[in-house]
């Protein structure tokens, strides 16, 4: 459940081989970049041997030529070396950038492969973090950790080789430390790995418990918890301050432990190379040479310690990602649809129809109606009769455990999933409006042309607000349209399923009140809608249901009456009690 | 230019007192710090004389003297380095701690208005990402600072005194390293920003896309998402692009002019040791200086950019610092009063947001007694409750409790007498026992146990496998509407109020269940005021007075009784449900 706090091994193979498949359509610039890195270490390794050359042969013999000859050397390699570089690095990089957006495509492609349900269970913003967050780990690890890793190790072979071609006695003589050097990284590792998890885990907390208090803040102030929550915040914030603080210690006796063990192999070049100098079995300048690489050495050694954290949090992040990447779509496209011959007609049938949201916790029960071309149809009942279920069966939000729903006589759960909810257009009560355009919002991805859709906004009444708008159809709409009132945010949707055209509509009518005026029109555009196609009606409104062919009454998951308006008023049943409730009021509006 | 630039850094002076609690472990970690490069640039000192020595034939006793003390030198930097580093970093998680703990206590202060007011994900990422940041200034930005200046300083005067000429030719490529800082720096700076932004329309896509998934899948506009979300997805990877070019450059042209400082010393300094006017030791130590100046050139600009984002996020955090608490003991408060429970409203007027919500309320409610408000939604009866627990501040003299106006009692001791039930029950993601015990000093077992009998909730958390000790929410149990509102009830309960406030508080629970802790609140409350807001006639039909709001003002009152005889809002309210009920029963 608590994903975000879980921080795994830092290694994990089976993770770490999917990881690579990734790298396999830019094996090309991975393979370049590798043989850059190599190149990089052996004149990383070069530059010493150079300095070498320069006492040796040319400082110490008077020799000017010579020693411009070898500054001159040293220039170009660090010309070569900054290209080489600069090259390994932009590769990497922009191999990274692939790759993660490659992922990126890959995880949302697949967010919208699943079924209502599955976002039923999952908050948007845990979507979003492995969309964002997690893909940004990767890319890091990528471009940065796996890379450089590499490199530290390549750095650490051409020095390691060349202190042995030099002087191999001296060169034992220098790594005399290294042991010492690995005891200390390993120590430090699990130290800061642990104070790491720690900080996570704290971190984590604090963030639960600010969340949690800075929408709760009211019920803290009601029940005088002011003093106590601080406490425990501060309890928490303290844990979060110890492991801070244990992280400091490590890092800071790790650097100076590792600044005391290079000075010691400098220590000992100078006594032991010193002696082999004045024996005459080593030159002055090979000690230089090995006082340079001793310096270099030790830093990818410390280096490579951090980058620990990066292959942690990696590991972290794909076992997340993959996880998500793993989680098969409940609801299957068949794999040989049945295809309607031409334009689907729009007869609809339930036939025994049994629905649960889970296990046997049924929300329909036996449900059978059916719905001939062109017939508008008024489903009306108490809240929890199993309307809007009834609808959201229709398009396959969710698959039926029991019975059939037929359109134009064939198993929808037979038929091609995008040509089944083509065939519909949905208004829900709580209309979704995206950031971008009226236009936009109207048209949605939908190859729609700006005619239609003016049209569209004529026929359902939105024309007369567009036209109060300096930009019209081009005014902006913010995130979830907060700036128009519900009735236009009502008729925009309208509009929406009118300029798509849809053979079967669903709306589920909205029961916010709007002013006279605003419900005239949003009347006026039902009509308009509802003209010429099948259409499925949760209706609110007298006058919706007055006009539509029959009315089916549901009531506890059951189809109970259905009717015309007069026939179910004579009957003085269930759709009578609920006349008298929710729409007798309505009458005197009705009435012109 | 200079005060512009002293008010621009004048936002962190709210660090001053935080700094100034520190400050005898800041000014030895200074000197720590100071003592640390003492001791480094000593060392090439020390490789200056070995080599030397080793150049006019050195005794093998001189040598190991020599590695003696360059072992003892870094030992004791090592030593200073590790208290600069431990007390340095360490103040600053100090510091960082006690700003959040006291954001989180001027939080508590906030009233609920600047809540609503700030989007909690945007208060998050200012108690968060910018509280980071301003710990990154006051640790590793001053820190750095500090080592980098003195590191510098440090070198440049043992490199004027091996030879001021061998140290004017070696910095010469010192002005194109910072230029090239400074000019990488921003550009790297800008895409940095650009590329963010970009990320941030990537995550709102996402955002988007993923809540309103229902559309996207009733209009078959999958495939229209992807692709908008592919060009943004390829937008944001050109700018990284963009930025990569620029840094794959930038560490590599450091390096190389770096580089070519020590091709200068090589050539320069080469010929001088031939020339005799300095030593082959001096030549070496020179170059170990160079190196040591390498890193401090690099790092200037990521230690500029360090103290401008923590300046940047000061500002963010001093909004939250800045906000006024609004709803406090006036001076005048009486701290010795004892709340009884009757509560009055004289002439009440509020505005919310400049639209007036309450007209011209006068209403008392005598100690022991219940009252129910009902209304339509937004008739103003959330408001009304609220300003009785001062949620939102009434103009003075227009409420009383016990005949003294609101304003006159100390915060505390008003809250502390009020069990307020809101309308969006919030529980929090502890046990439930901890649930019930919110708004208590201390609860023992029995207390809990009673509160949740009363509230009819214990049958339910009998049921749970860890019974009192369930957890609640995300890492928990989910529990349904009509528990959490029972639960909060106990929690109101437990705490003996004399003034028990339900707004609407009952409207998840079965009417049948509503009826028993009803009837469990009545023996309870006996004594006490109750105020009770339902849609429901049937939680309000025993109350001694129902009172109907509409457009913020009272215009029905009186029994059960007398209401349904005027046949009015009431009556009708009555009406209907009596209909509904029987809906609810027929199957």
């Amino acid at each position: 459940m608590q994903d975000e706090e879980v921080l795994g091994k830092a290694y994990d193979s089976r993770l770490m081989r999917r990881l690579i498949t990734y790298l396999r359509p830019y094996r090309k610039f991975v393979a370049f970049a590798f043989v850059l890195i190599l190149f990089d270490s052996a004149l990383e390794a070069l530059f010493p041997l150079l300095t070498k050359v320069a006492i040796d042969n040319n400082i110490r013999q008077a020799d000017v030529r010579g020693l411009t000859m070898v500054a001159l050397g040293y220039l170009a390699f660090l010309a070569v070396k900054f290209l080489s570089e600069s090259l390994q690095t932009y590769t990497l990089s922009n191999t990274g950038q692939k790759i993660m957006y490659d992922m990126r495509m890959e995880v949302f492609r697949h967010l919208h492969t699943l079924p209502p349900s599955f976002y039923d269970k999952n908050p948007v913003g845990r979507l979003i973090t492995r969309v964002i967050t997690d893909v940004d780990v990767l890319n890091e690890l990528f471009s940065a950790g796996i890379v450089s890793i590499f490199g530290d190790i390549f750095t650490l072979l051409g020095i390691l080789i060349a202190m042995m071609l030099l002087n191999w006695k001296l060169g034992l003589v220098t790594l005399a430390v290294l042991p010492l050097i690995g005891l200390a990284t390993a120590v430090f590792r699990s130290k800061a790995r642990d104070s790491y998890r720690r900080v996570r885990i704290a971190i984590a907390k604090i963030n639960a418990h600010l969340q949690e208090h800075l929408t709760g803040m009211s019920v803290v102030q009601l029940y005088n918890r002011e003093e106590k929550s601080l406490l425990k915040f501060d309890s928490i914030n303290r844990e979060h301050l110890d492991a801070n603080k244990d992280s400091i210690m490590a890092y800071s006796w790790f650097y100076p432990v590792v600044e005391i063990l290079s000075s010691v192999a400098i220590a000992l070049i100078i006594w032991y190379g010193g002696g082999e100098v004045i024996q005459g079995s080593a030159t002055l300048g090979a000690l230089v040479a090995f006082i340079q690489y001793s310096q270099r050495f030790f830093r990818p050694i410390a280096d490579m310690s951090e980058k620990y954290n990066i292959l942690q949090s990696a590991m972290a992040s794909s076992e997340r990602l993959f996880r998500l990447l793993d989680t098969k779509p409940a609801l299957e496209n068949p794999r040989h649809p049945i295809r309607v011959q031409g334009r689907v007609r729009g007869g609809i049938e339930f036939r025994n129809v049994w629905f649960a949201y889970n296990d046997e916790d049924w929300v329909l029960r036996d449900v059978s109606f059916q719905v001939k071309p062109g017939e508008s149809v008024a489903i009306v009942g108490h809240t929890g009769a199993g309307k809007t279920t009834t609808t959201s069966l229709l398009t396959r939000f969710y698959d039926i455990q029991k019975g059939t729903i037929l359109l134009d006589g064939v198993d929808i759960s037979k038929m091609d999933l995008a040509e089944l909810r083509s065939a519909f257009a949905v208004v829900l009560q709580d209309v979704f409006l995206f950031s971008g355009t009226i236009e936009s919002n109207i048209k949605l991805g939908s190859p729609i042309t700006r005619d239609r859709v003016r049209t569209a906004s004529e026929d359902v009444n939105l024309a007369s607000f567009l036209r109060t708008l300096p930009l019209g159809l081009d005014h902006p709409v913010n995130e979830r349209g907060t700036t128009l009132s519900v009735g236009q945010r009502q008729l925009l949707a309208f509009a929406r399923a009118l300029a798509h055209d849809p053979q079967i509509l669903i709306l589920d009518e909205a029961t916010s009140s709007v002013d006279t005026e605003t419900e005239r029109q949003i009347r006026q555009a039902i009509d308009r809608l509802m003209e010429g196609r099948t259409s499925i009606v949760i209706a609110h409104r007298l006058s919706t249901i007055q006009k539509c062919d029959k009315i089916i009454v549901m009531h506890k998951g059951r189809v109970r009456e259905s009717g015309t308006h007069q026939e179910l008023l004579a009957k003085h049943a269930l759709y009578y009690k609920l006349y008298q409730l929710q729409y007798k009021d309505q009458e005197i509006v009705t009435a012109p | 230019m200079a005060a512009v630039t002293s008010s621009k850094w004048k936002i962190l002076s709210r660090l001053t007192p935080y700094l100034r609690e520190h400050r005898a472990r800041i000014s030895l970690g200074f000197v720590s710090c100071l003592l640390t490069n003492a001791f480094l640039v000593a060392n090439p000192w020390i490789i200056k004389y070995a080599i030397n020595g080793l150049e006019e034939s050195v005794t093998r006793e001189k040598l190991t003297y020599y590695a003696e003390v360059l072992v003892t030198f870094t030992l004791a930097q090592g030593f200073f380095r590790f208290w600069m580093r431990h007390l340095l970093i360490g103040v600053s998680r100090d510091i960082e701690y006690s700003l959040r703990n006291d954001l989180f206590r001027h939080l508590e202060k906030l009233p609920v208005s600047f809540f609503q007011k700030n989007k909690t994900g945007d208060l998050m990422s200012r108690a968060t990402n910018d509280l980071s940041n301003v710990r990154m200034l006051v640790g590793p930005g001053i820190m750095y600072t500090a080592n980098t200046i003195l590191t510098a300083a440090f070198t440049v005067v043992l490199m004027l005194k091996i030879d001021w000429r061998l140290t004017l030719v070696a910095l010469l490529p010192l002005p194109l390293v910072s230029y090239s800082v400074r000019h990488f720096g921003r550009h790297i700076h800008d895409l940095t920003e650009e590329s963010q932004a970009r990320l941030a329309d990537l995550s709102a896509r996402v955002q988007e896309s993923m809540s309103g998934i229902r559309v996207v899948k009733a209009f078959v506009q999958e495939d229209f998402e992807i692709a908008e979300f592919d060009r943004m997805n390829r937008t944001l990877v050109d700018k990284n692009r963009e930025l990569i070019r620029i840094t794959s450059v930038f560490y590599p042209t450091m390096q190389f002019l770096i580089g070519v400082a020590v091709v200068i010393v090589l050539w320069y300094g080469g010929r001088q040791v031939m020339r005799s006017e300095i030593t082959l030791g001096d030549f070496v130590a020179f170059t170990v200086y160079l190196g040591m100046l390498a890193w401090p050139m690099i790092a200037f600009g990521w230690v500029v950019n360090l103290l401008e984002r923590g300046r940047a996020s000061m500002e963010r955090l001093n909004y939250i610092y800045g906000a006024p608490p609004g709803i406090e003991d006036a001076p005048d408060v009486v701290s010795s009063i004892d709340v009884e429970g009757e509560v009055e409203f004289r002439n009440l007027n509020f505005a919310y947001n400049g639209v007036p919500t309450l007209r011209n309320i006068s209403l008392r409610i005598p100690k022991g007694k219940t009252v129910a408000i009902v209304g339509a939604t937004g008739s103003g009866k959330s408001t009304l409750v609220q300003l009785i627990a001062r949620l939102y501040n009434a103009p003075p003299r227009s409420v009383f409790i016990d005949g003294m106006p609101i304003e006159k009692i100390p915060l505390h001791k008003l809250r502390r007498a009020i069990g307020f039930i809101p309308q969006d029950t919030f529980l929090f993601g502890e046990t439930i026992r901890e649930n019930i015990a919110f708004g208590v000093e201390s609860a023992s077992d029995a207390e809990i146990r009673r509160a949740a009998e009363i509230s009819n909730i214990l049958g339910d958390v009998e049921g749970f496998p860890n019974r009192f000790q369930t957890i609640v929410g995300e890492r928990g149990i989910t529990l349904s509407g009509g528990q959490k509102q029972r639960t909060a009830i106990s929690r109101a309960v437990i705490r003996d109020p004399k003034i028990l406030i339900l707004d609407d508080a009952l409207s998840s629970v079965d009417t049948y269940t509503e009826e028993q802790i009803l009837h469990q609140l009545k023996e309870v409350m006996r004594d006490r005021t109750s105020i009770i807001i339902s849609h429901r006639v049937s939680t309000v039909k025993e109350a001694d007075e129902i009172v109907v709001l509409e457009h913020g003002a009272i215009v029905e009152r009186g029994t059960h009784d007398e209401l349904l005889r005027r046949d009015g809002y009431y009556a009708e309210l009555h009406r209907r449900q009596l209909l509904e009920e029987e809906i609810a029963v027929s199957d």
